[in-house]
């Protein structure tokens, strides 16, 4: 194995294993803490694939921000997190975990008998990337840019207006 | 090209993706199901990101939609806290199988 594959392994497991502690513990506050283990690990995969910037980005929006908001969250609501003997699944978990499966079943034999059309040539400039993502944002992808700030500050309102007392 | 193969990286999405849909699915408080949701949003970013660095590298567009589904899913975070604690203070609970007003 080369030390990529080694580095991708390690990212996978720890991904996909704080994944699995996630949705099975009990308590919602520990699973929010494997949660960001498994941002950090997301965000491994990124830096690999040579997303440098969108780690980064991974690191701060989802680590910095949503899981702080999340836990804030938990904290706020603390007449369930004080119940340890609740049952944290619904009635229908069984069915939930085949369905699961079946997906993951059928992603992973069809991700394996489809052809990709790899790219041909060698390895990129990946380097400064960032500059140009910013570039494309300012230019050609002006639109979806507008829209996601318009979306954000509607999100922002919202968010103060539903959560306000009355 | 990268010693690490493409479907890897597919297979890894796959299995987050599995994963939080069962956490969304199964869970029974709302904080949980929101967190479900976030870890099936990441392993579409993976996705993205790897097709992005495989397929279309000179191109921006992978990237600048990972870029948009992170802005979409602080979003949706913000939304979706502020609608659980107004359910909570209003109804005194956070399991969703309490929460059932809208039934009939």
């Amino acid at each position: 194995m080369t030390a990529e594959q080694v580095v991708f392994v390690l990212a996978a497991v720890v991904t996909l294993g704080s994944a699995l502690g996630m949705v099975t513990t009990r308590s919602v506050f520990v699973g929010a803490l494997w949660m960001i283990a498994v941002f950090g690990g997301v965000a491994a995969l990124f830096i690999l694939l040579g997303a440098g910037f969108l780690g980064i980005v991974q690191i701060l929006v989802y680590i910095g921000a949503i899981a702080v908001l999340i836990l804030f969250a938990i904290m706020l609501t603390p007449r369930v997190m004080g119940d340890p003997n609740a049952p944290r699944y619904n009635r229908q978990w069984p069915l939930v975990a085949v369905m699961a499966s079946a997906l993951a079943s059928l992603l992973v034999a069809l991700v394996l008998r489809t052809d990709w059309p790899l790219a041909q040539e060698g390895a990129p400039t990946i380097t400064g990337f960032a500059v140009e993502l910013g570039k494309g944002f300012m230019t050609t992808y002006i639109l979806p840019f507008e829209v996601a700030s318009v979306l954000l500050l509607v999100a922002l309102i919202g968010a103060i207006v539903i959560a306000r007392e009355e | 090209m990268s010693s690490v193969p493409l479907s890897w990286y597919l297979i890894v999405a796959a299995l987050l993706f599995s994963i939080g849909a069962y956490g969304a699915l199964a869970r029974r408080n709302a904080i949980g199901i929101l967190m479900g949701i976030e870890l099936m949003l990441n392993a579409v970013n993976i996705n993205l990101v790897a097709f992005w660095r495989y397929i279309e590298v000179t191109g921006l567009a992978g990237q600048l939609f990972a870029v948009i589904v992170i802005t979409v899913a602080a979003a949706e975070a913000a939304v979706a806290l502020a609608l659980i604690l107004a359910i909570y203070r209003t109804r005194d609970t956070v399991n969703v199988e309490e929460i059932d007003l809208l039934k009939w």
